[in-house]
């Protein structure tokens, strides 16, 4: 039987003690989870090392920790995988991030994880009354929201959340996933005022960074960022709701910019995304940006008619990807339970 | 110190459900769990909930398949109110906002399933149970001014006054170690099954019996502790669960031979006969030397269309992969029988209520009985917010005809110094190994066949463990998250709870559901046509007595499938 190193944060509150690595050795099968090894060294070497888990199955969400430095579940994470990745050869657990330590590998979900949830009236509000039936509702929208119902609550997604690391108010991928599960949702009657919540809050939907840990950390392909940058596809495109940090416009400028030119033109790019050159909330922008732009031409980067008369013209092959996109009945979605027909084999 | 109208003791589906409706009585209410309630091993049930909502389909119909999946032991009264109520509790949760699947015309959906003779499961994927569990906190959450959450508070006993009456429980919250007492009118409870009893199993590390083994402490009888269903699919050695759902999207059984050998033992619903049966055949073909070296045999699933698979099977592709390293859209997958529910339980009434007044139980801690000998697949869902529910509202309206009871301080002083004891232990055996021993056994003599000299050595070690049980030590002396503690508490409800299983097995002299006596292979209504019940006698060998089974209208029939 294979030997695997654990070295495991431990941290008792009680004991005046400064938290400390401790090794164990145990012995296991490799295809064996890092949960069962951390459960053989409490049950042969140490009874009170301390680690919430349940299931074993990566159903129940409890033992959400970092191993190597990143966050899983130890219940799915294999012992000869962690193995692979280990620095030395020895496999560090140690709690999630972005949460207080209560003890050993168990951190406080209540004081983070729990309360972003509730932050996002996480129930359903459907308008009116109940049918005497069930709602009818597209097939695929329930699938849709399988996604997000697939989510586990193990908290592995705030563990590491740059955006919750500079900005600890952050409600963060868990709970704006959860937030998803109900604007995706046909049944729920406050889709509009849910999202203009989301989107004014300045600890909202705007203030992910698109760093892509969430996605990586999530056990479950719940792909929390995903389902962020839908709440703000949604907030934008169909409820016409402003986003405070101006990046819809930004990406429609650009988006434009390419329909238009085909190449990139740079010198529209930034009074496009104020609304154009003679919007009124262009105007304080181009004046505040004027000092670049100066040092731009005295450089030689740009010149003035550069800027402004151009002939780039977007060519047919980019017109037609740009009409595909248009003529799709449906906004291209990336979700686990939607498939498309027989997959390549 | 806490009172309340209802105390729940358990915060899974059954839990849950019955907070929500004790809160609609207008009740006070707490709902307590020694894990966090989305933790609940709720949910682990995949596939779906049976309901006969669809018109073509009756309640009837949904009766009479779980009566036969019974083996005719459940009691019909118990189970016809459960199908009737069936199509009302799947709406209510679709109101409430679970996201059931909708077939083309957007309504509900439904998938097939074993043991029943229509399409009547409906589901979520194959994360039915945690959907549903999710859903339902959401509501609790919804309702927090209503219902207080104890989230992570573990019950070391139920509270009882002179006169009999269950009066609340004491808890010790888990995180940081103080013990308190939690006055209540009514309590319910709501704390799961005991698969921990063996090893391997599906069931999660929490289900070690606590519930049946503290109404048992205190007198509730607890009945057809011998019925333990072994699921035709979990994975080999670590026991992990493949749901029903596949079988029911499709998939075949295979022995290493390559036959679908349930041609053999049930040529009419196959894969989809009652999970007794199919392990039952699973387990003849292993022992019979036509299973895989690793005692499996093969389930396919790439009968099923891979593109449903990956819709509507996601979860078992990915428990393939992860925790067999096998991709189930492309390779069968080795499996065999695995413990996985316990049908028997604490003795209760179609409203929840024991023999114990103010004392309720719903769920898999309690015994109505619905499942008799037998569950069929997706109906423990069903049992749980059915049940859940009636319990519920039955504590609530309980509640109002009786005082509050005055707390026992006393009792505190008595549990604080058990908790000490066990941590200034030394010198014993380790928890762990007496619970280790106690599984491996239990799935070696008390399993899908059972015979008199396995079950008499099987409680002869029971009762040595429990001997054992009584000095065994842990490390953990700290208040903050001691769950080294706990687990000595948890050992001995186990202990409690697996004696009771061995010694209705042995009781039971006939086969019939989940029992099946190598020495007594044939049913045997005449003798054994009834329940057996088991109350608590001091330390000794719990006392037997028997109840009649409750048949309305479906008469015992020979059971084939």
């Amino acid at each position: 039987m294979p030997e695997y190193t654990l070295r495991i944060r431990r941290y008792s509150p009680e004991s005046g003690e400064a938290a400390h690595w401790q090794d164990y050795d145990v012995e296991l099968d490799g295809h064996r989870s890092v949960l069962d090894g951390i459960l053989q060294a409490r049950d042969r070497q140490d009874g009170s090392i301390g680690i919430r888990c349940s299931c074993r199955a990566a159903i129940c969400g409890s033992c959400g920790v970092r191993i190597n430095g990143k966050p899983n579940l130890a219940c799915h994470t294999h012992l000869d995988k962690a193995h692979q990745t280990a620095v030395d050869g020895v496999i560090t657990v140690e709690p999630m991030g972005n949460m207080p330590v209560l003890k050993d590998l168990i951190v406080d979900m209540d004081a983070v994880h729990w309360k972003k949830i509730q932050r996002v009236t996480p129930w359903l509000l459907p308008e009116g009354e109940a049918p005497e039936r069930e709602y009818i509702v597209p097939p695929e929208s329930m699938i849709d929201v399988t996604q997000t119902m697939a989510c586990i609550q193990c908290g592995a997604c705030v563990s590491d959340c740059l955006s919750m690391e500079v900005d600890p108010l952050f409600i963060g991928p868990a709970a704006l996933a959860k937030a998803y599960r109900f604007v995706g949702d046909p049944r729920d009657g406050q889709h509009a005022e849910r999202l203009r919540n989301l989107a004014e809050d300045e600890h909202g939907i705007y203030d992910c960074t698109h760093c892509f840990n969430c996605i990586e950390a999530c056990p479950k392909g719940v792909a929390p960022m995903s389902q962020i940058m839908r709440l703000r596809r949604i907030a934008g495109a169909d409820h016409g709701i402003d986003d405070r940090n101006n990046g819809h416009r930004h990406e429609m400028a650009f988006v434009n910019n390419i329909e238009r030119n085909g190449l990139l033109h740079e010198a529209d790019l930034l009074p496009d995304s104020y609304g154009g050159k003679f919007h009124p909330r262009a105007m304080p922008e181009l004046l505040s940006s004027l000092p670049v732009i100066l040092k731009a031409v005295a450089r030689g980067k740009v010149t003035p008619a550069g800027a402004l008369l151009h002939k780039h013209k977007a060519s047919k092959e980019v017109k037609r990807i740009f009409r595909d996109v248009h003529d799709r009945e449906e906004r291209y979605e990336l979700n686990l339970y939607v498939v498309g027909e027989e997959e390549d084999e | 110190m806490p009172a309340h109208d209802v105390l729940i003791i358990g915060a899974g589906l059954a839990g849950q459900r019955a907070a929500l409706a004790a809160a609609r009585t207008g009740a006070t209410v707490a709902i307590m769990s020694k894990v966090h309630p989305v933790r609940s091993h709720s949910n682990a049930a995949a596939g779906g909930i049976n309901a006969a909502l669809n018109p073509d389909d009756s309640w009837e119909s949904h009766a009479f398949d779980t009566v036969k999946g019974s083996d005719y032991l459940g009691d019909q009264d118990a189970i016809e109110i459960m199908c009737r109520e069936a199509p009302n509790e799947v709406l209510w949760l679709e109101h409430a906002g679970v996201t059931f699947h909708r077939n083309a015309e957007g309504k509900l959906g439904t998938r097939a399933f074993g043991g029943a003779s229509a399409a009547r499961t409906y589901y979520i994927a194959d994360i039915t149970g945690q959907a549903l569990l999710h859903v339902l906190y959401e509501q609790l959450m919804k309702h927090h001014e209503q219902i207080d959450r104890y989230e992570e508070w573990f019950i070391t006993s139920l509270l009882q006054d002179d006169a009999g009456n269950c009066t609340g429980a004491i808890a010790r919250n888990i995180r940081d170690g103080a013990l308190e007492v939690f006055s209540a009118k009514s309590t319910i409870l709501a704390s799961g099954g005991a698969g921990q009893c063996f090893k391997p199993t599906t069931n999660a590390l929490i289900c070690t019996g606590d519930g049946i083994a503290q109404a048992f402490r205190i007198g509730a009888p607890l009945m057809d502790m011998e019925m333990i269903q072994y699921h035709p699919t979990t994975l080999q050695g670590n026991g992990i669960l493949i749901t029903e759902g596949a079988r029911g999207e499709g998939a075949h059984l295979y022995n290493a031979l390559g036959e679908r050998f349930m041609e053999k033992y049930a040529p009419n619903k196959m894969e989809l006969a009652s999970r007794d049966v199919v392990s039952r055949a699973e387990q003849t073909e292993i022992n019979e030397g036509r299973g895989f070296p690793d005692g499996t045999v093969a389930l396919d699933i790439t009968k099923v269309p891979r593109k449903r698979t990956l819709e509507a099977l996601r979860e078992i592709v990915n428990i393939g992969r992860d925790f067999a390293g096998v991709d189930i859209t492309r390779e069968p997958i080795h499996i065999r029988p695995g413990c996985h529910y316990i049908m028997g339980g604490v003795k209760s009434d179609v409203h929840g209520a024991t023999p114990i007044p103010g004392l309720y139980a719903a769920g898999e801690v309690a015994c109505v009985s619905v499942h008799g000998g037998n569950r069929l697949g997706a109906n423990s869902l069903l049992d749980t917010l059915i049940f859940g529910r009636r319990a519920g509202e039955h504590a609530g309206e309980r509640a109002r005809h009786v005082a509050m009871p005055t707390p026992d301080r006393g009792a505190v002083n008595d549990e604080t110094r058990a908790i000490d004891e066990i941590m200034s232990r030394s010198g014993g055996r380790r928890v762990s190994a007496i619970r280790d021993e106690l599984g491996t056994m239990m799935n070696d003599k008390v399993a899908v066949f059972r015979d008199e000299a396995g079950l008499q050595e099987a409680h002869r070690v029971v009762r040595r463990l429990k001997e054992e049980a009584k000095t065994a030590t842990i490390d953990d002396q700290g208040s903050v998250f001691n769950q080294d503690v706990l687990s000595a508490l948890e050992l001995g409800y186990m202990l409690d709870v697996a004696e009771c299983i061995v010694v209705g097995a042995l009781e039971r002299k006939e086969s019939r559901g989940a029992q099946f006596r190598t020495d007594y292979p044939k049913r045997d209504d005449e003798q054994w046509l009834k329940h057996i019940d088991l109350s608590r006698n001091g330390d000794d060998v719990p006392t037997v007595s028997y109840s009649p089974v409750t048949i309305t209208k479906w008469e015992p029939q020979e059971r084939v499938y």
